[in-house]
């Protein structure tokens, strides 16, 4: 172990002569930091329909599937979209609400599935934690309705169910409404997707192959 | 332990050639300008339109900037927070001085792993340290996922580029190597079908394989979190779904605050492929029970990184967020690709950075690979001001040969020494202009110009011709216009 402390000290020692002329005590970092010029643009200037239009282009450029809903017709939307893949089994995270899993499917609840078991499902419901109309992204932070981060990789078909109250215009507006920095995040612009053979862009390589969101308006009209 | 001759890479710039040589034979062969040269042109194409959309492109550079200069002048608090809150999230930090105390790291873990295998993420502090054909001697298989990296790691070739690494194959010879390999006799060259092909190679393996490596495009101080920027989803699949996963991180690479990302991320995906946002980001923190890897390792790369943060001109190099902007944008990697800069960093970042890793050892002819038309400092995306580190080098580079006494009498040295000589008085300068205009009109042909000049003056020729001196020098002709004029 004592190799690994020697490096350590080592390696830091290095850089603290190397800043040592510009490198000064916490608090006065922390002024430096909180002073740093940040002029671009933090909160977007498109009205909430606009926003919502935007996302919903972004997403479909990106060649997912987008279809609008209302609350109450979420289970019905849900039901539709899952009847029109022609797949038969899903899983779900654990916490996601019953009448979304509509009957007649094979549902597989998450409760620490096996990578093979999930393997096997073809599709995948979630929620998600916010959308990004700028870049046409959609933000998990992995929680119970959510999902763990395996469930929206393995499946082929990813159903992520988002609420127009949780998309934002820009990717700071993201950042504003993380209370507390997530432990695990997981950004989804489309598709996976390849373009290392000649600059064409592929879609699926390794993560699901279709992406379908379904945008449920909750917001109160304006 | 060093890698073994037969897994030597070209792309070690301790036995690369100097530039000028390395260049020639990509130069004679049209097919490979041709590939660099369509996918240069579709990235920047891509690019352009992204960046003219975004209306604060400026302000989002001047704060990249401004984070990345401001995380170097305080790198050690910084890194020191990272290990602190990456630990205390079940993260394990090693520090690693050189190549060869990370590749030693990596190894140990695999070995405390009983690991004969491993999958990989694109990353390039693996392919700085020569990792792969060390674990190759030592016994361990490692797979590439990316699929350019999979391209290169079945066709044994090398990367010509930090984002889009086998950028100089074209389809047809990516199919011949997936066919070669996976054995798919059948194999159409549609990219379509070589991607499926590629899915299909890896996906047993992302299941069955329990450890993964993986680089770091960011790590947050203020979180302990690793941020991976990917398009495929094999990084996901490696971050997510083995059960040890090690990530090889340079030193300079963290950001204070999980917000920061939010500068860094709108200007990465548009810099480097043209996109709005790339297809996935990851985000984690040491380990999460129950999701992902139950073991986590970071080790933090120095390997030279800390004598260029002691130099003021130099330091910005490390603000580089690995976008390959830069190469995109340059008009020498255009016509030569990646491989003549016998480095994993190629283009303008390349020659400013793998001479000073180097410790300026090695790779010297790299700073003179460059035009200096400013066209890298115009796209960077965190404002890295290539050309004046390209002279700072340069010079450099030139103080440190004119010490050398075997090169005392080298005709460039010697002619600088004259000309030093020459140009100190007026009146020698005029005697040596009158003898130079003898001297030269040896070599000036009836059309006025100079095609080839021996010796050093052949540098010059061999690129470019030379005006042949005017009958009369300028301060003849003025001496003699104001005589007239009286």
């Amino acid at each position: 172990m004592s190799t690994a402390t020697n490096t350590r000290e080592r390696v830091l020692e290095r850089i603290r002569t190397a800043t040592k002329h510009v490198a000064k005590n916490d608090d006065w970092r922390a002024q430096v930091y909180s002073a740093l010029p940040r002029p671009y643009v933090h909160e977007g200037k498109r009205s909430r329909q606009e926003t919502l239009a935007l996302m919903i282009e972004r997403l479909r450029e990106y060649d997912a599937e987008v279809t609008e809903t209302t609350p109450a017709e979420l289970p019905a939307s849900i039901a539709a979209q899952l009847a029109a893949s022609g797949h038969h089994s899903f899983v779900v995270p654990p916490a996601l609400p019953v009448e979304w899993l509509a009957s007649g499917y094979d549902w597989k609840v998450d409760n620490g599935l096996g990578s093979e078991e999930i393997e096997k499902t073809e599709g995948v419901v979630t929620a998600a934690f916010c959308g990004v109309a700028d870049s046409g992204t959609i933000v998990l932070h992995h929680s119970s309705t959510e999902g763990r981060r395996v469930i929206t990789l393995l499946p082929d078909w990813h159903l992520c169910i988002l609420r127009t109250s949780q998309v934002v215009e820009t990717l700071p507006e993201y950042f504003s409404r993380c209370a507390q920095p997530p432990v695990l995040a997981t950004t989804i612009s489309g598709p996976s997707a390849t373009a290392d053979i000649e600059m064409t862009r592929i879609k699926g390589v390794h993560g699901p192959r279709f992406l379908q969101v379904i945008l449920v308006h909750d917001e109160e009209a304006h | 332990m060093t890698p073994t001759a037969s897994h030597q890479p070209i792309l070690d710039p301790k036995f690369a050639l100097p530039f000028p040589k390395a260049v020639l034979p990509v130069l004679r062969n049209p097919q490979l300008r041709k590939n660099v040269a369509h996918a240069i042109d579709v990235i920047q194409t891509k690019r352009g339109k992204l960046v003219a959309e975004k209306a604060d492109w400026q302000e989002l550079r001047t704060s990249a900037d401004a984070i990345r200069t401001h995380v170097l002048e305080n790198l050690g608090a910084y890194l020191e927070q990272f290990e602190e809150r990456c630990t205390a999230a079940g993260g394990t930090v090693h520090w690693a001085a050189d190549a060869e105390e990370a590749r030693r790291i990596v190894l140990d873990i695999l070995r405390e792993e009983k690991a004969s295998e491993v999958i990989k993420i694109k990353t390039m502090t693996s392919a700085e340290i020569q990792l792969n054909p060390y674990l190759a001697t030592n016994g361990v298989k490692a797979y590439e996922t990316d699929l350019a990296e999979i391209i290169l790691q079945l066709g044994e070739q090398e990367p010509s580029h930090i984002v889009v690494p086998a950028l100089h194959v074209n389809r047809s010879q990516v199919r011949e190597i997936f066919s070669r390999t996976m054995g798919l006799k059948d194999l159409s060259d549609e990219p379509k079908a070589l991607t499926n092909a590629a899915r299909n190679y890896l996906r047993r393996k992302f299941l069955e394989i329990p450890t993964a490596i993986s680089g770091a495009n960011f790590l947050v101080a203020e979180t302990g979190s690793v941020a991976v920027v990917e398009s495929e989803g094999n990084g996901r699949m490696c971050l997510t779904l083995p059960k040890t996963m090690i990530t090889i991180a340079g030193i300079e690479k963290v950001l204070p605050r999980y917000r920061d990302l939010e500068v860094v991320l709108q200007l990465l995906g548009r810099s480097a492929t043209g996109e709005r946002m790339n297809p996935y980001n990851s985000i984690w923190t040491g380990v999460t029970p129950g999701d992902g890897p139950q073991k986590f390792h970071v080790i933090l790369l120095d390997n030279g990184r800390s004598s260029i943060l002691g130099r003021k001109t130099e330091r910005q190099t490390l603000k580089c967020i690995r976008c390959a902007a830069c190469m995109n944008s340059c008009p020498v990697y255009r016509q030569t690709g990646g491989h003549a800069y016998g480095s994993v960093y190629p283009g303008p970042i390349g020659a400013i950075l793998t001479p000073q890793l180097m410790q300026m050892h090695y790779a010297q002819t790299l700073p003179f690979a460059s035009s200096l038309c400013g066209a890298c400092y115009e796209a960077c995306p965190v404002k890295i001001n290539i050309p004046e580190v390209l002279l700072e080098l340069r010079s450099q580079v030139v103080n440190q040969e004119r010490k050398d006494l075997k090169r005392f009498f080298d005709p460039m040295y010697l002619g600088l020494r004259v000309a030093n000589l020459l140009f100190a008085r007026a009146w020698i300068f005029h005697t040596a202009q009158f003898f130079g205009r003898f001297g030269l009109g040896m070599f000036t042909r009836s059309d006025g110009w100079i095609h080839s000049l021996p010796s050093v003056g052949g540098k010059w020729t061999q690129t470019r011709d030379l005006r042949g001196m005017p009958k009369q020098p300028f301060h003849a002709w003025w001496a003699a216009r104001k005589k007239e004029a009286k």
